[in-house]
């Protein structure tokens, strides 16, 4: 089946399987691999996208849901080459090691800055509990947060 | 001015802690191994076996071949050269020839232009099997039949021990075992099956070169060592299959071993185009070796004033089907076992066996987890017997410089216990939490089951050691080539594996300083343009790397002041040498058997909820003996990730299998540390250069991994007062107290 996306402001179309994720779609059709797959059942978070503006994780998502929607990606939260403020602190504190979970942190907690625009360390933990890191601790992404609410 | 003096401070040569790689990974662009793309491109996908131990009796392709887009479906007689290859010992079929030893072992490989075609295909070749009785208990393998009769890693120089299923058996000894102390503790402590999970799956894509041979873009840890197995199994020269790095999604030692790169490149070779690979989370948890399940007994001996007389350790490590790094990681965890403590008598008997559980092999601590757990245990037995403060007695009997490890080892390095003990147990522990308070911060965390009536709190402490660098005689170099431009700008080639620890980062950070210009690239990884670096693995890949780089520049800079102009020299750094270990007593054979140790110590707050059996980890304060620290950022970042690792392990982390097969084969089921897991880490960084390392550095990633599991259950026993010696440890184990 056809679909059509608006991605990061673009309208984007695409032939899908019927029971294809929108995070598939994403990757493997329209050449935004920036989502990543990390286990395909909503338990990760490194899919994590903004669909109509909230907060979603895009593989448990049909692309067909998103037919005629709008979705924002990890790659169009940098503003014309200059990076988004949660981006530029994720850089500026390590909280990125293998970047795997990065995109996925991110896009969660430029969404959550937006709603919360102080967040405590407790709702920094609660709001991105559904985003898996093995490599940091968390403890540098829990620093990113705060340093981007300073920007 | 010697090498290890030369200071090389954070900041000094990098203008800021911000990693070289950090904005294509905040922007999404960086290109993961999964994420590659090629014109043509097929998929691949792999059929496995749904029996952990079975006999193959047929296997027809033909529905599957015949299906749409489907170009190819291999078995294993398609492998076109040797049949089986391994890390270490070539004992693992590239696909079942006869016979599956494990739950998810590879048996055919098809090629489709779409990744759903390839699958339905996978699910149409018919595979004929007859059951067999897995053997899933190590403490009974060394007795059943043999899963591989031909003994591979038999003949290696290690003790011959005629038991079936004997990967390595091992001893070592060292005075009098039977020596007899004031007081004796003992206990037995099981360690379960920890997964690395990386959060991204094996994936790569081979792409033929239309002369025979073939590109494998790849994320891995060692490129060479993936190249020198994959090139007999195709039948090629080791030139004619070149590894390229791709982005690595965390690797923690699953990344060793070989995952899709044969057969990718078998699919690729056969069909002609381009073929990509990417495992699911499922097939990852099959796709990759484990860290070693282990049951150990312990019996330690002291004076009444608390000297160690004695320790007496069993060990035994369950290896799975196939052998992988068993046998070095049975070394360490003999090796190791004792932990950071001098004492003049010692047995420990090691066992690593086959099994048809799944696979086991390099994990972050490598055997070194496993044996702090139980002899950490062990120590504070010890302070309870003896009634003296577990601190007290861990400076007592701490291991130093001039002592002996019990492989008649003298510590000639730097080993800095004390230190890292008394700074570990000055950092000040939070105060308790009143109640009531907010749901997320109690045991159990925003599911606000109770208000905290039966919280109870406890601190825990542990020490825990390992070697930096490979050991036992291993060849252990690292190559570097530095190509300095007649413009001054300079491309360094070092195929060590970015796995997200941040090597590249040192291996600028170390070209700049010695060439004494900014204007430094790294070029990627690939063993079509620079020798082999070895493993991004045992804590060696910084102090290896900086040592190659730093004698490849200066290599270079020598050869311009000679020839003038452009210059392009590649160079190979060797630690000391180390010798392997007498294969009856455990003893040196000569100089030392791992070239350095590093030490760490934790303090951990934890609560549980007895009514719940749930737990909290509130606070955990570390001191780690980290060599010349080239860049806090980084050292910090593996002392938490590698703490939450342990962590894990501690608390949650298990593998679960039933006759062999894997239960738990998602993210759903196995769960690894959230945000809401992880409390606040404080690092306190002793910072004392390592003698006989470039600038002084030492490995860092792996001692928060070895010592936390220990430290954070030290914890859970002081709040609940149980003996906990099992790990994970389980809500059943707290509750009801
Ligand atoms: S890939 Fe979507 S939540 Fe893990
Ligand atoms: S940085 Fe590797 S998973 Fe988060």
């Amino acid at each position: 089946m056809r679909v059509s996306i608006t991605v990061n402001g673009e309208v984007r179309e695409a032939e899908v399987w019927a029971g294809e994720s929108l995070l598939t779609t994403l990757r493997d059709r329209l050449d935004l691999p920036g989502s990543k797959n990390a286990c395909e059942q909503g338990e990760c978070g490194s899919c994590s996208v903004l669909l109509d503006d909230e907060l979603v994780c895009s593989c448990l998502v049909l692309a067909a849901q998103a037919d005629g929607h709008e979705v924002a990606t990890v790659e169009g939260l940098a503003d014309d080459g200059s990076l988004h403020p949660v981006q530029d602190a994720f850089a500026a504190t390590g909280a990125v090691q293998c970047g795997f979970c990065t995109p996925g942190f991110v896009v969660a907690a430029a969404d959550l800055l937006r709603r919360v625009p102080d967040p405590s360390d407790d709702e920094i933990r609660e709001a991105l509990s559904g985003n898996l890191c093995r490599c940091t601790g968390y403890q540098k992404i829990l620093d990113a947060v705060h340093l981007a609410v300073e920007r | 001015m010697s090498t290890a003096t030369r200071t090389l401070r954070p900041g000094h040569a990098l203008p800021s802690t911000r990693r070289a790689d950090a904005a294509p990974k905040v922007t999404g662009e960086f290109a993961y191994s999964s994420d590659l793309h090629a014109a043509g491109m097929l998929w691949g996908q792999t059929v496995r076996s749904p029996h952990a131990h079975a006999r193959i009796l047929g296997i027809d392709v033909v529905q599957a071949r015949a299906m749409p887009g489907v170009h190819a479906v291999l078995t294993h007689e398609d492998v076109p050269g040797q049949k089986t290859y391994g890390l270490e010992f070539a004992d693992q079929p590239v696909l079942a020839i006869d016979r599956v030893r494990y739950f998810g072992e590879a048996v055919a490989i098809v090629a489709a232009e779409e990744p759903e075609q390839a699958r339905r295909a996978a699910a149409a070749v018919r595979v004929e099997y007859e059951p067999l009785e897995p053997v899933t208990d190590p403490e009974q393998a060394a007795e059943m039949a043999p899963l591989h009769p031909d003994r591979p890693t038999m003949g290696h120089g290690f003790r011959d021990d005629a038991r079936p299923n004997v990967v390595r058996s091992m001893v070592i000894r060292r005075g009098d075992p039977d020596a007899e102390g004031d007081v004796a503790v003992e206990g037995v402590y099981e360690i379960g099956q920890q997964d690395q999970a990386f959060l991204g799956p094996e994936s790569g894509i081979a792409i033929p070169d239309g002369e025979g041979g073939v590109d494998i873009h790849v994320a891995t840890q060692w490129l060479h060592v993936d190249r020198d197995q994959a090139a007999p199994c195709l039948a090629l020269e080791p030139e004619q299959v070149r590894i390229h790095l791709a982005g690595v999604g965390g690797a923690f030692g699953g990344r060793e071993d070989l995952s899709m790169q044969i057969h990718a490149a078998m699919l690729a070779l056969r069909t002609g185009r381009p073929v990509k690979i990417v495992y699911n989370r499922e097939e990852s948890f099959v796709g990759h070796i484990h860290r070693h399940p282990a049951r150990i007994w312990a019996q330690h001996r002291a004076t009444r004033d608390g000297k160690l007389v004695a320790v007496r350790m069993r060990i035994l490590i369950d290896g799975g089907a196939y052998a992988s790094s068993s046998t070095a990681v049975i070394a360490n965890a003999c090796s190791f076992a004792v932990g950071p403590y001098a004492v003049d008598n010692v047995l420990v008997d090691g066992l690593a066996v086959y099994t048809n559980n799944p696979p086991c092999g390099a994990m972050r601590g490598f055997g070194a987890v496993q044996a702090c757990f139980a002899a950490e245990a062990q120590m504070d037995k010890l302070a309870t017997a003896l009634e003296i403060d577990s601190v007290e007695l861990r400076l007592l009997n701490a291991l130093e410089p001039g002592g002996m490890l019990p492989t008649g080892q003298v510590v000639t390095g730097s080993l800095p216990t004390r230190d890292v003990i008394r700074r570990a147990a000055a950092l000040p522990v939070p105060e308790p939490e009143e109640l009531p308070r907010e749901a997320i911060r109690l045991p159990g965390g925003a599911g606000n089951t109770t208000r905290g009536e039966g919280v109870r709190r406890g601190v825990g402490f542990a020490v825990g050691f390992k070697n930096i660098c490979y050991s036992e005689g291993f060849d252990d170099y690292c190559t570097a080539r530095v190509v300095l431009a007649e413009d001054g700008s300079a491309e360094v080639h070092c195929a060590a594996a970015d796995v997200g620890q941040g090597v590249s980062d040192v291996i600028l950070q170390v070209a700049r300083l010695e060439l004494g210009t900014d204007d430094v690239t790294l070029a990627s990884g690939s063993t079509a343009r620079v020798g082999s670096a070895g493993s991004a693995s045992s804590s060696r890949m910084t102090w290896m790397a900086a040592g190659a780089v730093q004698t490849a520049c200066r290599a270079a800079l020598d050869e311009r002041d000679r020839s003038g102009g452009a210059v392009d020299v590649e160079r190979i750094y060797r630690h000391p040498r180390t010798y392997p270990l007498d294969p009856e007593t455990g003893q040196i054979t000569d100089g030392r058997a791992h070239v350095a140790l590093a030490v760490a110590a934790m303090r951990v707050v934890a609560e549980v909820d007895v009514d719940l059996g749930l737990t909290r980890v509130v606070w955990i304060g570390t001191a780690q003996d980290v060599g010349n620290a080239l860049n806090r950022t980084a050292v910090e970042g593996q002392i938490e990730g590698g703490t939450a690792q342990g962590l894990g392990l501690a608390l949650m982390e298990e593998i679960q299998t039933r006759d062999g097969v894997i239960a738990n084969a998602s993210f759903t089921d196995y769960l690894i540390p959230t945000f809401l897991d992880m409390p606040p880490v404080v690092s306190d960084l002793v910072e004392e250069p390592e003698p006989d390392a470039p600038y002084g550095v030492k490995g860092v990633g792996e001692p928060p991994t070895v010592v936390s599991t220990a430290a954070i259950v030290a914890a859970l026993r002081d709040a609940t007062g149980r003996e906990l010696a099992r790990v994970p440890v389980r809500p059943d184990d707290i509750a009801g107290l």
